[in-house]
C-alpha cells in the first residue's frame, strides 16, 4: 500500500537536501568545464604537456568515481604532510573533497567531448578563414566555437546528466544531500520502496528539466537547422490568404 | 609510505585479498551484463514494436532507470528487495528481518541499469540493418526464428559492439557501488584493507590500479572482438 501523507513528508524532507545536491552539481560542473578546456588545450600543445593530459584523462576516465572520492577523502589523510599542510582545513571537509573529485572526474570526461568537437570542425573552414586572412582570435570566435559548440552540446548534456547522478555518491562521504536524506530515512522507517521512489523522482526530475534546457539552447543555437517557417509565428493563416493575395502562393512550398 | 610489502601474497599480504575481490568484481559485471543484454534485447523489442502501448512502456524505462543516480537503483533493490523478501517470509510464518543476498541485489540493480543503455544500443543496431534484406529473407520464405539468428543478429552484433564496450566500461566503474551493499569486491576489500591497516591511500591506489587494468583490458579485448565482427564490411 501506498501511504500519501508518508509521501508527502518525505519529498518535504528529502527536498530540504536538493540545495546542497544542487550546490554541488553547480560548483563542480563549473570547475570542470574550466579544467577540460584547459585539459583540451593541454592536449593540443607540445609532446609532455600532451602526455599529461593524456595520462589525466586515461586515469580519471578508467576508474570509478567512488574509488576517486574515498581517495581525496579517506586516503590523503594517510600523510602527515597533507594533514600539516595549508590545505587541510579543505580536504578534511567533505563538501571540498566532493567538489575536488567530481570536477576532476567530468574535467577528464568533458575535455574528450571539447577534444571532439573540435576535431569535428572541418579543416576547410579553417583554412579558408587563414585564406581571408582571419587572425586566430577571429577565427576562433567566428568559425572554430560555434561549429564545435553545437557538436559539443548533445554529449554535453549526457554528461550534465551523469553528473547529476554522480553527486548522490556524496551522501557516502557524510554529505546531507538529497540521497543521504533518503537513506537516513529509510534507515528509520524501513520504508524503502516509497522513500526511493520518492528520492528517484526528485532526480529525474531534475534531469528531465536540464536535458530540456539544453535541448532549448541547442534549438536556439542551430537555426540554421531548423524548417523554414510556413508563415508568420503564431499565424495559423497562411499569409497570402491573411493579406487576401491572389496568385502565386508566399507559403507552404518548400524553400530551395 | 606506500609498502609494497602490503599486497604480498604471504599470510601476512592482502595480495590474494584483493585478487579475490577483483574477480569478484569481475563476476558481478558480467551477471549484471547479461541480466541487461536480457532485459536490453526485451525493451529495444518493446521500443521498436509497433504497439504504442509497449513504445511508451519501453520509453519510459530507458528515461527513468538513465535519469536517476545508479546508487539509488541499487538502495532501492537492496533494501526494497529485502522488505520483499521479509514480508513473503513473514506471511510463510517466517519470523524477523530477512535480508537479500548483496550479490543478487547488486547484479541486480546494476542489471536494470545496463538494461536501459543496452536498449539503446540494440535499437540503433537493428535499426541499421537495412529493410531490403528483412524483406528479402521473408520472401524466401524464412520463418522469424532463422531470420532474427541468420539476418538480424550477426549484423546487430557488430553493429553494437562499440556500444556494447561502453555498456561494459560504465558497469565496471559502477560496480564498485555494490560496496554499499556489503558485497566484498574491489572497493569493499579495499576499504576493509584501508581501516584494519591505516593505510587508505595506499588501498585506494591499488583499487584505482586493478580497476584501470579492467578497463584497459576490456577495451583491448573490445577491440579485437570488434575487428573480427566486421570481417565481412571491412576495407581491405
Amino acid at each position: 500500500m501506498i501511504d500519501l501523507a508518508f509521501m508527502g513528508d518525505t519529498a518535504q524532507a528529502l527536498l530540504k537536501g536538493l540545495p546542497l545536491t544542487l550546490e554541488l552539481f553547480g560548483v563542480s560542473a563549473l570547475a570542470g568545464l574550466v579544467l577540460a578546456v584547459l585539459i583540451a588545450w593541454m592536449r593540443s600543445g607540445g609532446r609532455v604537456l600532451r602526455g599529461l593530459a593524456g595520462a589525466y584523462v586515461f586515469v580519471f576516465r578508467g576508474t570509478p568515481l567512488l574509488v576517486q572520492l574515498f581517495l581525496v577523502y579517506y586516503g590523503l589523510s594517510q600523510f602527515p604532510e597533507v594533514r600539516h599542510s595549508f590545505a587541510w582545513p579543505f580536504l578534511r571537509d567533505p563538501f571540498w573533497c566532493a567538489v575536488l573529485t567530481l570536477s576532476l572526474n567530468t574535467g577528464a570526461y568533458t575535455s574528450e567531448i571539447i577534444r571532439g568537437a573540435l576535431a569535428a570542425v572541418p579543416a576547410g573552414q579553417v583554412e579558408a578563414a587563414r585564406a581571408c586572412g582571419m587572425p586566430a582570435a577571429l577565427l576562433f570566435r567566428r568559425i572554430i566555437a560555434p561549429v564545435a559548440l553545437r557538436q559539443a552540446l548533445p554529449s554535453y548534456a549526457t554528461e550534465l546528466i551523469l553528473m547529476t547522478k554522480a553527486t548522490s555518491l556524496a551522501s557516502i562521504v557524510t554529505l546531507k544531500e538529497t540521497m543521504f536524506v533518503a537513506a537516513r530515512i529509510n534507515s528509520e522507517t524501513y520504508r524503502a520502496i516509497e522513500v526511493f521512489l520518492c528520492a528517484g523522482a526528485i532526480y529525474l526530475a531534475l534531469n528531465v528539466v536540464l536535458a530540456r534546457a539544453i535541448a532549448l539552447l541547442e534549438w536556439w543555437l542551430s537555426p540554421h537547422l531548423r524548417r523554414p517557417p510556413d508563415a508568420l509565428p503564431g499565424l495559423d493563416t497562411p499569409l497570402d490568404r491573411a493579406v487576401g493575395l491572389e496568385g502565386p502562393r508566399l507559403s507552404g512550398a518548400p524553400r530551395p | 609510505m606506500t609498502d609494497l610489502a602490503l599486497f604480498g601474497f604471504g599470510p601476512a599480504g592482502w595480495g590474494a585479498a584483493m585478487v579475490r575481490a577483483t574477480a569478484m568484481t569481475l563476476a558481478v559485471t558480467v551477471t549484471s551484463m547479461l541480466i541487461g543484454a536480457a532485459g536490453g534485447a526485451a525493451v529495444a523489442t518493446a521500443k521498436l514494436s509497433g504497439s504504442r502501448a509497449l513504445r511508451a512502456a519501453g520509453d519510459a524505462y530507458t528515461t527513468v532507470l538513465r535519469g536517476v543516480p545508479e546508487l539509488l537503483v541499487i538502495y532501492l533493490v537492496y533494501f526494497g528487495g529485502s522488505a520483499v523478501v521479509t514480508a513473503v517470509a513473514a506471511a510463510l510464518g517466517f519470523e524477523g528481518f530477512l535480508g537479500m543476498p548483496s550479490f543478487l541485489a547488486g547484479s541486480l540493480a546494476c542489471g536494470l541499469t545496463s538494461a536501459a543503455y543496452q536498449a539503446e544500443v540494440y535499437r540503433g543496431a537493428a535499426l541499421a540493418v537495412p529493410r531490403g534484406q528483412m524483406e528479402a529473407a521473408r520472401a524466401l520464405g524464412m520463418g522469424a526464428g532463422l531470420r532474427f539468428r541468420r539476418i538480424l543478429a550477426p549484423q546487430i552484433l557488430a553493429v553494437a559492439l562499440p556500444g556494447l564496450g561502453n555498456v561494459w566500461q560504465l558497469g565496471l566503474k559502477e560496480s564498485a557501488l555494490i560496496s554499499v551493499t556489503g558485497l566484498v569486491e574491489l572497493l569493499r576489500q579495499s576499504q576493509i584493507g584501508a581501516g584494519s591497516t591505516h593505510q587508505p591511500f595506499s588501498f585506494y591506489i591499488a583499487a584505482g590500479v586493478l580497476y584501470l587494468a579492467l578497463t584497459t583490458g576490456s577495451t583491448l579485448l573490445f577491440g579485437r572482438a570488434e575487428w573480427r565482427l566486421t570481417r565481412s564490411t571491412r576495407r581491405p
